[in-house]
């Protein structure tokens, strides 16, 4: 139905970022984003049977947000943080636990809306912790900006399915 | 999981992995299809070691490594339920979006109607 693809890519400094075209100016996609009773109506996969039980965000830096979850025949389960930049309509910086594994540590997601011919072109960058992963980055002195794309894993993986 | 795309992630050891996949290979046989001296080869080889994407079996005189499949089909496995859950996520977000957009025309044109009454 919509010619918008979500991509989704591997940075190599334990990241995954997601972007994706929406059909409406940034200040739209920056509240559906970001307004506690419009996350609501997205956020959940329902496909998979997850519902969203409530969402409470105070959008301000140093406010704090709590998403609460439930899967179809299961126990709630919240993901929280705190915001560390809002500028509206443009760029959301958050942490992010996901309180059921909360010694993992926080992922920081950092957002940034971009609007053109009244479309946005939105980005998450989801940066992950991981003292193993910044260990061995720092042991092989890896080098920037390289990105692995689904592409290239999906042809990886076939092809050793295959073999 | 994390392991495993880092351990991809930089370009050399891709290639590694991908000269693999033509079927294992000694250490100095990589080195001479990639262009890469010996302790570049071993340094790399370990990590994708530690990362279980190689494993490496005495043959003769020679170690020769090989790819593990089983670490890139749980990193693709892993990806592909985190993607979906953000295609589904980004198509129910569209719906919104168009929602929000007309019932902002709608108050936009309710206005007017307004002031065009009050004229």
């Amino acid at each position: 139905m919509s010619q918008n693809r979500t991509s989704m890519e591997l940075d190599d400094d334990r990241a995954i970022v997601i972007s994706r075209t929406f059909n409406g100016p940034a200040r739209i996609v920056f509240d559906a984003w970001s307004k506690p009773e419009l996350v609501k109506r997205w956020w959940a996969p329902r496909s998979i049977g997850v519902s969203m039980v409530s969402v409470d965000a105070d959008v301000r830096v140093g406010g704090a947000y709590r998403y609460v979850l439930k899967p179809a025949g299961g126990d709630e389960f919240a993901f929280s943080g705190k915001y560390t930049e809002v500028t509206p309509h443009s760029r959301l910086a958050y942490t992010m636990v996901y309180e059921p594994q909360a010694s993992a540590g926080e992922v920081i997601v950092t957002v940034t809306f971009e609007e053109r011919d009244g479309k946005t072109h939105l980005v998450s960058h989801e940066l992950y912790p991981s003292k193993e992963v910044r260990d061995i980055v720092i042991e092989t002195g890896m080098e920037k900006g390289m990105l692995i794309t689904m592409d290239q894993l999906d042809e990886l993986v076939a092809s050793l399915a295959s073999g | 999981m994390i392991e495993t795309f880092t351990a991809l992630a930089e370009p050399n050891r891709l290639r590694i992995v991908e000269l693999l996949r033509g079927g294992p290979h000694a250490v100095n046989a990589i080195g001479a299809a990639l262009g890469l001296n010996q302790p570049q080869v071993s340094k790399h080889l370990r990590v994708l070691k530690e990362a279980r994407l190689v494993e490496v079996e005495p043959r003769a005189q020679q170690r020769v490594y090989g790819l593990r499949a089983e670490p890139l089909r749980e990193l693709n496995q892993w990806l592909e339920r985190y993607r979906r859950i953000w295609a589904e996520r980004a198509d129910q977000l569209d719906e919104l979006i168009e929602e929000l957009k007309s019932a902002e025309q709608e108050d936009r044109d309710g206005r007017r109607k307004i002031r065009r009454r009050k004229r």
